[in-house]
């Protein structure tokens, strides 16, 4: 199993999670989060003064999935995050060791 | 006429009960009842001065600070006014707007003493009176909002107490004495008989309609003396001190906006064609100041933002206050956009260069607006370029003067240099005074946490 974490635009979720599920995944958790990359975050200005490494709004999916459907996974928010523009995103994919369905009991691939 | 002999056309007005109208009046004259629309215009201009502080400038300086000292902020504005509004009646009053003094008033009418509901304040216009009290709690209403000015130059890091302290003294050295200077004289109907009863700046001519002077360079400087002595902020060019909400600020200065029309436009003490020019002034100098400000962002910065177009309104509505009833909409506009790039300059360049502290731009927006209004009014006033020019009140009835433009710019810079060198001055020792002996500076701790849960126990804000 695979833990996928992918750290994208905060308008892109939307777009994302229909391409997830066109996928076959069928589960996710997203995040409101804050970071910065490459770029230091997005300079703006009050009254003259810059704030340069301020932290930018981000959304953060993680999706566990089956090792056959990862790769898939990873091709669809690639694919539907890209706006070729800065701050685009990151997808980091993880060995998942153990999942559990807490109301069944189910363990592994079958709790996912 | 020389220069020192001149007398601005609307100063201030004189008070006086009209039992005492005595000497412009032919015996057996009815004595004078006020117009009851000057009445009602003059109470309604000293509730939306009053809606400038509390909510306006409030909610402007609120949004302006982070999360942790929003609290902070309002209560500094709200209590400043209160504070302010009673040392008004008790002292200000009689210190501003009584004779005595070329530099300040008597005490002949401390807390209101001997002031009816039939005595009558002067206006502009021979023989036009409005009731005492409404020319009380119109200045009133200045008075009270000038402290308040003062605090977005130190605000996040100033002891409660110990500002409410200046705030009194303050009052009292610096405010009462620049208003008796530039405001006070005998009135129209009087200033024949009594020619020497003026304040000092009024005596030498100087133009300022409704307070360029008295309230944003006398305010502005003495924000710039006291971020100056109180030091930077903990994290100042070292961490982001981003405003919490810029909506606040807007609401805010939305509320200024409108307020200051009663600023402006009331300063005529009356209802009349000069009320509205001053009106129309403000509103114009005011939209240009803003497109100006949001305009140059976009050069500069390659964006106009709210808080650049919201800055600049203020500093258009700052230079035309003293300006309002001189200028025509023309002129104001031009005057209003000249302010704003001027402000800007100083806000975006000159604090970064010389590296002050100046929170919330008290410095870079009261007081440089307020000096290049004052200064342009001199330009602006005169009948050439379409203004009101000035009026001779020691003849009555009060004939137009004649207008001399570099002479009146020089009358208007001695007033601001003046202005600056008293309240700088005073200021700094009061500051320095009270830091001294009672400490003007929240412990690091305090001001780490913010000022709301250090200096108040409550947040402005629980999710």
């Amino acid at each position: 199993m695979k833990l996928i974490i992918a750290i994208i635009k905060p308008f892109m979720v939307e777009p994302v999670r229909e391409a997830l599920i066109e996928a076959g995944v069928q589960g996710m958790t997203v995040s409101e989060v804050r970071g910065f990359g490459r770029q230091k975050g997005q300079p703006v200005f009050y009254r003259g003064a810059e704030y340069d490494t301020q932290f930018v709004p981000k959304a953060r999916i993680e999706v566990a999935v089956e090792d056959d459907l990862a790769p898939r996974v990873v091709e669809a928010i690639e694919t539907t995050a890209r706006t070729d523009q800065i701050g685009d995103g990151k997808i980091f994919v993880l060995d998942l060791e153990k999942a559990v369905r807490i109301r069944t009991g189910e363990t592994g691939d079958d709790a996912l | 006429m020389g220069l020192s002999s001149r007398l601005g056309r609307f100063g201030a007005a004189f008070l006086m009960a009209a039992s005492l109208a005595a000497p412009a009046f032919a015996q057996g004259a009815p004595a004078p009842t006020p117009d009851k629309g000057d009445t009602s215009w003059m109470l309604v201009s000293s509730a939306l001065v009053l809606m400038m502080s509390v909510p306006g400038l409030a909610l402007f300086y609120g949004g302006l600070v982070r999360a942790k000292n929003m609290l902070s902020v309002l209560m500094q504005v709200l209590t400043i006014v209160s504070i302010a509004a009673l040392v008004w009646v008790g002292w200000g009053y009689s210190l501003s707007f009584t004779g005595g003094s070329p530099y300040i008033g008597g005490l002949s009418k401390a807390f209101l003493s001997g002031v009816t509901t039939s005595s009558l304040a002067a206006t502009f216009s021979n023989g036009v009176y409005i009731p005492e009290f409404a020319y009380i709690v119109f200045q009133m209403t200045f008075a009270c909002i000038t402290p308040a000015l003062i605090v977005g130059a130190f605000a996040e890091r100033v002891r409660f107490w110990p500002l409410m302290l200046f705030v009194v003294l303050w009052l009292t050295i610096v405010y009462f004495p620049v208003a008796h200077m530039v405001w006070y004289w005998a009135g129209p109907d009087f200033l024949p008989n009594q020619p020497g009863d003026h304040g000092l700046i009024y005596g030498w001519g100087a133009l300022d309609f409704a307070g360029g002077t008295v309230v944003h360079i006398n305010a502005g400087i003495a924000g710039l003396v006291g971020c100056l002595v109180i030091g930077k902020r903990i994290g100042y060019n070292s961490e982001p001190l981003p405003p919490h909400s810029l909506v606040m600020t807007m609401i805010g200065a939305s509320l200024l906006w409108v307020g200051w029309f009663g600023f402006n436009a009331g300063s005529t003490l009356e209802a009349n064609g000069l009320a509205a020019l001053a009106f129309l002034n403000t509103l114009v100098a005011a939209a240009a100041a803003a497109l100006v400000w949001a305009g140059i962002e976009q050069a500069v910065h390659r964006k106009s933002s709210l808080l650049g177009a919201a800055t600049g309104a203020v500093a258009g509505l700052v230079a035309i206050t003293p300006a309002a009833g001189y200028g025509a909409p023309g002129t104001s506009i031009l005057l209003g956009a000249v302010a704003s790039a001027v402000c800007f300059f100083f806000v975006a360049k000159v604090k970064g260069r010389f590296g002050y502290d100046d929170s919330l731009d008290v410095f870079g927006v009261h007081c440089i607006g307020g000096i290049v209004g004052a200064i342009g009014t001199g330009i602006v006033a005169a009948p050439a370029l379409g203004g009101q020019g000035w009026f001779d009140y020691n003849v009555l009835p009060a004939v137009p003067g004649t207008y001399d433009i570099a002479g009146q710019v020089l009358t208007q810079v001695k007033a601001v240099a003046l202005t600056l060198a008293w309240s700088g001055g005073v200021s700094a020792l009061l500051f320095l005074a009270i830091d001294k002996i009672i400490g003007l500076r929240p412990a690091r701790d305090a001001e780490r946490e913010g000022l709301d849960i250090s200096a108040h126990g409550e947040r402005a804000y629980n999710y």
